[in-house]
């Protein structure tokens, strides 16, 4: 019997398309667009200015505070402006274009493909070179890795829990990366061992992955330490308190954060970042994005430096099909559309999808028939009907004390209703506004 | 027996009536509650409207607070009016304070003519919704989004939706300014500004901070904050600030030079005659 989650969860239709397409490497365009803030957190302010050049892996906007993270040059070339731009989130802010020259790297980045298995490094130094590299969570939350990495003092972690689920449908980045660079992985999960000074990890992934289950399986065996675990298909078992309860039957109370049942989670996507900032000095500017749709020519995954503007890739992927009707950044459930295809590829874009336009239009929205589907599917024990309406009537008091803000908006409920009604988008503004009321009310 | 049995029964039920009376006498008597006798007759004077114009969350609330009032600084009833507010006094023995009526206006002239659509929002069709997830279907993030929650809002109807020019319509005459579209707003594109004579109003039609070039590039009629009607004001009534004239509807004169001097036309000037052929030299060039 394979390991999941108990409570609630949805099998939308997979359409791993891209799942047997090795990654690519995506040519380095004529210009960038480097966005400074890319994390969750304190923005970064730009170090660069106009007409300063740059080379690859150069450090062009410094996180402030703690919770921020560094933003590096993904080529090399001049600075042309800095200016505001529409972003994948589909708000504005602040970005410096570079035009290309070359493609000249730091010095201290090492650019063989030798596999640099040991570190001599403290865990200081480890958490240093992340923080440093601008690493962040690579599964789309973007948060940036040091802090997960920094011991807490009073609160004790057991075991590391990387996560290698990507239950969202249609992207096969993490998938590939697990096939093609296991054992990069397994150095870079040895490493983050390290940091973290845990005896134990543990791999999650979806079983219907099972040649990276292999492949992994077969590199981790030479470490009694690290095990790797299929579980069964289900979503959204890649959201870290459904992971954590998956592997090991414990429960993340609500507000708290892993570390409270001894567990720290991070994405193979992050984890390959980690051992190429370590061992390859290679700070973070470069992720496997997956391009996929069912009318695309020529879908794939691409080793995609940041900043390429979207169009770079939907042209390596066979151009825009005429009838795209929508652009997703992310997977189909959690993901968000864009709004135009010049928006920058960024540390947390996973994948890009183009719908065509009969799958992008929501379907008539009807009366809530009270068949409670939502509340089944909710992982989370909510009761979406519920906070849809508390939301829509301005109820939010109410919707605070129905905890709305333990909401992770994986679209379980809005997927399964039967009825179309927009479920998740009530909620997530009844969320943000809740989150609101209680920022004012600390404030006070 | 049958006639016993009735008579029983009366007479238990009669003590019981009685006792019952005594208690409930006596329990009125102590928790009896006292209320002010004039929060009936303010009430009945109100509108009635319920809509929270005046802060309260309806007229009993009102009638309450005017009635516990000192003095009526900072209370007024908008959609009652001065009329309203005199009559509450003359009951209350206090003294009316003089507020303006206001009505409300839309600061955003952005129609698909002026600015162009660039994206189309496919979800829950709410302004705050769509204000929420992105910057809105055109290039201005300042601009009306179109979803009409403020005409949702308005329990007077006196708003509705413009097909052609996407934006909301306020009708002046039935507007009470009870503010309750300037909440629904998640741009604040709404404002209750002075109502003056005939309904004549002169304001910046435009929320965008942005500077000169893009707000120009996302919006004809945007204003790009060049300054030309804050100096052609001879009442020091436009202020400047943040990319964005703001007139202020109190010292505006109507002499409307600020509508003429408009390099984009985000001055609008609403219920007024047609301009007279010598108050336009321009035109008379253009006519030569």
């Amino acid at each position: 019997m394979l390991k999941t989650f108990p409570a609630g969860g949805v099998h939308p239709p997979e359409n791993k398309i891209t799942a047997g397409t090795p990654i690519k490497y995506l040519p380095v365009p004529e210009n960038v667009i480097i966005p400074v803030t890319q994390h969750i957190g304190a923005p970064a302010s730009p170090t660069v200015s106009k007409g300063d050049s740059v080379r690859a892996g150069q450090i062009i906007a410094a996180g402030k505070g703690f919770v921020s993270a560094n933003v590096h040059s993904s080529v090399s070339g001049k600075v042309n402006k800095i200016d505001h731009i529409i972003d994948s989130t589909g708000f504005k802010q602040t970005a410096v274009f570079i035009d290309v020259e070359g493609d000249e790297w730091v010095e201290s980045i090492d650019r063989s493909s030798s596999i640099l298995k040991e570190t001599d490094l403290s865990p200081e130094d480890i958490i240093k070179k992340c923080l440093d590299s601008g690493i962040v969570g690579l599964g789309g939350a973007t948060f940036p890795s040091h802090i997960k990495l920094t011991p807490v003092s009073g609160k004790h972690c057991e075991v590391l829990i990387i996560n290698g689920v990507e239950c969202e449908p249609f992207l096969t980045s993490d998938h590939r990366l697990m096939l093609e660079k296991g054992e990069e992985i397994i150095a870079g999960i040895r490493i983050m061992m390290k940091a973290l000074q845990v005896k134990k990890a543990m791999i999650g992934i979806e079983n219907n992955k099972p040649d990276a289950i292999a492949n992994l399986t077969k590199l981790a065996s030479a470490y009694c330490e690290i095990s790797v675990h299929p579980l069964k298909v289900k979503y959204p078992q890649g959201a870290e308190k459904q992971l954590i309860r998956a592997l090991i039957k414990r429960e993340v109370p609500s507000g708290r954060l892993p570390l409270d049942v001894g567990a720290v989670v991070h994405n193979v996507g992050t984890v390959f970042a980690v051992y190429e900032a370590v061992q390859k000095n290679k700070p973070l500017f470069e992720r496997v994005v997956t391009i996929t749709g069912k009318y695309l020519s020529n879908p794939g995954n691409y080793f995609v430096r940041t900043g390429t503007p979207l169009r770079h890739l939907i042209a390596a992927a066979g151009g825009q099909p005429e009838n795209t009707g929508k652009i997703v950044n992310g997977g189909p459930m959690m993901g968000k559309a864009i709004v135009n295809t010049d928006v920058p590829v960024v540390k947390g874009m996973s994948g890009v999808i183009l719908f065509d336009e009969k799958e992008s239009v929501r379907k008539t929205i009807e009366p809530c028939i009270r068949c409670a589907k939502c509340v089944s599917v909710c992982p989370l024990g909510l009761e979406p009907y519920l906070l849809m309406t508390l939301s829509e009537r301005n109820l939010f008091e109410k919707a605070e004390r129905e905890r709305i803000t333990d909401c992770m908006e994986c679209g379980c409920c809005s997927f399964t209703c039967p009825a179309n009604r927009p479920l998740l988008d009530y909620i997530r503004l009844g969320k943000s506004t809740v989150m609101k009321m209680i920022r004012e009310r600390n404030i006070k | 027996m049958m006639g016993s049995t009735v008579i029983i029964t009366i007479i238990t039920l009669s003590l019981l009536a009685l006792a019952s009376s005594v208690i409930l006498y006596f329990v009125a008597q102590r928790f009896r509650v006292f209320e002010d006798p004039r929060i009936d007759e303010v009430q009945a004077i109100l509108p009635a409207a319920n809509c929270g114009g005046c802060g309260f969350a309806g007229c009993r609330n009102f009638a309450e607070a005017l009635v516990k009032a000192e003095t009526f600084e900072g209370l007024n009833c908008p959609v009652g009016g001065a009329t309203v507010m005199n009559e509450a006094a003359r009951i209350l023995g206090k003294v009316a304070e003089v507020v303006d009526p206001t009505v409300a206006v839309l600061l955003c002239n952005g129609s698909p003519e002026f600015r162009p659509r660039t994206s189309r929002y496919n979800g829950a069709s709410e302004c705050r919704i769509s204000h929420s997830l992105y910057l809105g279907d055109t290039d201005c993030s300042w601009g009306c989004l179109g979803d009409g929650d403020c005409v949702r809002s308005c329990s007077f109807g006196a708003m509705y939706m413009d097909p052609v020019t996407m934006l909301p319509v306020i009708i002046d005459d039935k507007c009470v300014s009870c503010g309750m579209c300037v909440k629904a707003c998640p741009r604040h594109l709404i404002e209750l500004r002075k109502r003056a004579k005939k309904d004549r109003k002169i304001y910046v039609a435009c929320q965008n901070c942005d500077k000169g070039g893009p707000a120009r590039r996302a919006c004809k009629v945007a204003c790009i904050g060049c300054g030309k009607c804050v100096k052609v004001c001879a009442f020091d009534a436009i202020t400047m600030e943040n990319n964005l004239a703001y007139i202020d509807a109190v010292k505006c004169t109507f002499c409307r030079k600020c509508v003429v001097e408009c390099p984009t036309n985000s001055i609008l000037e609403i219920n007024f005659p047609p301009r007279k052929p010598k108050a336009e030299p321009q035109a008379e060039v253009a006519k030569v």
